[in-house]
């Protein structure tokens, strides 16, 4: 499987964020996507999600599964939690599990990988911040997809969290996944990087 | 078929807890509908003349009072962009978020028409004539609101911009509605063909409601 993109522009409320950017990610890598604030981290990660349009250039997946698209086989990991105060801890997993379809794992195996165990039963309002991150990483290891796109995933996260999440990353990485994160801080795995406007 | 099961039981549970949209919309019902013989006067004909409209008018601004979560609750934390994303085509994920919708926030209103009735002294033929045309009729209001709702959820303060474009849009539904019940009332004129008007707007707006919501976030997301 591997991740190509070419001459990629990108074009959000009339200014151009950036032109003619290539980059490459294949199975078993993970891409660093770095650079200043406003330099179109996040913007990258959304049009390769599918959730915003691409100017010009192209975005293509070989290897994947002929019959998906690519935001199909991905997760997205971005500033908001798409969690829902009102319910409880696992409910809301066991939502996106069930609603993201494909393969599937238990919801409360995924949240004890976390760490999560203990809080299952309580409403998601109560969460800490770096307790509603915690189990937005449970999302992707409820269901399996191959490419995980991730916004400065490791926001918020304690020392023990973030070596959990490089566990998770590895894990996922030798199981023949692909990881694009957009990142100021080291990500704590040998990364390829990929620098976006600038050289602040 | 899961998923959208998923996304119907999760939709209804949050409306039926503390801070969800389904008690709102009979509260506000019940309060509309309340004031109305204060506004009035003691004049019981007038009071069952009225009636049909009032409920009628009552369960409109009800219904519109509780859509504007509909897609802007999903947009704010982020899960609108997963669920833009996900395996299950936008117009059925579209259609499944207003039919939650509708079983959480529109069959109450059906369910306390009988209720309200009394408040505005309709008999038994009367109300249930009137829950009969709302069952019919606020399908079509949630499907043809969802329109507004995803067009306005981009956009900062939607929910008023929301009333000015589901409203229009529900005239036709208002006005067979209310010409349905009245016909069952008086018996005058035949009940039949306002009846099968009404069901027919709510079947087209089964077809058209999904569609254009689903185009209109596609459109909208950035």
């Amino acid at each position: 499987m591997r991740l190509l993109g070419r001459g990629v522009r990108c074009v959000r409320g009339g200014r151009e964020v950036f032109s003619g950017l290539d980059f490459e990610a294949s199975a078993g890598e993970v891409l660093a996507v770095t650079g200043p604030n406003g330099s179109g981290k996040t913007s990258l990660l959304r049009l390769i999600a599918g959730l915003l349009t691409i100017s010009s250039g192209s975005i293509d997946l070989a290897g994947g599964e002929a019959e998906l698209t690519l935001p199909e086989q991905a997760h997205y990991l971005g500033h908001r939690d798409a969690l829902k105060p009102a319910l409880s801890v696992l409910e809301n997993l066991a939502f996106w599990r069930d609603f993201l379809e494909g393969e599937a794992f238990d919801a409360g195996t995924s949240l004890a990988a976390v760490g999560l165990g203990h809080a299952a039963h309580l409403p998601a309002a109560y969460l800490s911040a770096g307790q509603r991150r915690r189990l937005s990483l449970a999302r992707l290891l409820a269901v399996r997809r191959p490419i995980w796109l991730l916004d400065e995933p490791a926001n918020a996260l304690d020392a023990a969290g973030q070596g959990l999440f490089v566990e998770l990353m590895s894990d996922h990485l030798t199981r023949g996944g692909l990881i694009i994160a957009a990142t100021h801080a080291p990500l704590g795995l040998a990364a390829r990087e990929l620098r976006i406007g600038g050289t602040a | 078929m899961t998923a959208l099961a998923a996304l119907i039981r999760r939709d209804i549970q949050i409306a039926l807890r503390v801070g969800g949209g389904a008690l709102i919309g009979v509260l506000f019902f019940l309060t509309v509908v309340v004031l109305m013989p204060f506004a009035v006067g003691p004049d019981l004909a007038l009071l069952t003349r009225l009636g049909p409209a009032i409920l009628w008018l009552g369960a409109l601004l009800a219904s519109l009072l509780t859509l504007d979560r509909l897609f802007m609750a999903d947009h704010e934390d982020g899960s609108l962009d997963l669920i833009v994303m996900s395996r299950t085509p936008l117009e059925l994920t579209c259609a499944a978020k207003a039919l939650a919708h509708w079983l959480a926030a529109g069959l109450p209103l059906i369910i306390a028409t009988p209720v309200l009735g009394l408040l505005l002294n309709l008999d038994a033929t009367s109300t249930s004539a009137v829950a009969l045309t709302l069952l019919a009729g606020t399908p079509a209001l949630t499907f043809t609101g969802m329109i507004g709702a995803a067009l306005a959820v981009t956009l900062h303060r939607g929910g008023l911009l929301l009333a000015v474009l589901v409203l229009p849009l529900s005239i036709p539904v208002l006005i067979f509605g209310v010409a349905a019940s009245q016909a069952a009332i008086s018996g005058e004129l035949p009940f039949g063909t306002p009846f099968s008007i009404l069901c027919a707007l709510s079947l087209i707006s089964f077809v058209i409601g999904p569609f254009a919501a689903a185009a209109s976030l596609r459109h909208g997301l950035d």
